[in-house]
């Protein structure tokens, strides 16, 4: 039963995080592509991180993790998408 | 059953990890590089973590807790510092 969730989560995680990174490839404007690794890929890490916790002998820290990556997403967004609307600084090397 | 879980979630976080290869060489903006370097990380946590569960190991936590970490911080200066052209 534990070994049919484990890989459910599993299959679940790995699908967001296909998507997530399919996204941050497949969408157009700088402002949409900011869903894709922000939303889909944290959830996918979330998953993956219940299924290890489910299975390894600490859940604790994985958990930690989780919870930590919950809260930092959001800010990390933020900040990226206040650098879009400002744009970049004309002495900043882009490419 | 767990074994092809566990191959087809770190074929999946793989695939994501070249996508933002892929999205890191092709994009022109700054903003946008560092959208790419942060989803590579997160993808970067994911393969660690999927490695932990295939070896066994207690080791794979603690790297993947101060990755999360470095990560975070590495993004949001780089992001500071792409909005005002300075950190300090």
């Amino acid at each position: 039963m534990t070994e049919v969730l484990i890989s459910a989560l599993l299959i679940i995680g790995g699908l967001f995080g296909l998507v997530g990174s399919f996204g941050l490839l497949k969408l157009r404007e700088p402002l949409q592509r900011l869903h894709g690794p922000t939303k889909a890929t944290t959830m996918g890490l979330g998953a993956t991180l219940g299924a290890a916790a489910l299975y390894l002998p600490q859940p604790g820290a994985h958990l930690l993790i989780a919870v930590f990556l919950f809260v930092t997403a959001p800010l990390t967004a933020l900040y990226l998408a206040r650098a879009h609307l400002r744009g970049a600084p004309p002495d900043t090397p882009v490419s | 059953m767990l074994s092809f879980a566990l191959t087809f979630a770190i074929t999946c976080f793989a695939l994501g990890f070249a996508m933002n290869l892929i999205h890191l060489a092709r994009s022109p903006l700054l903003p946008d590089r560092l959208l790419a370097v942060d989803t590579m990380v997160i993808n970067g946590i994911a393969l660690i973590v999927l490695y932990g569960i295939r070896t066994g190991s207690a080791l794979s936590v603690e790297i993947a807790l101060l990755l999360a970490m470095t990560g975070f911080i590495s993004t949001v200066s780089l992001a500071i510092f792409a909005k005002r052209g300075h950190l300090l």
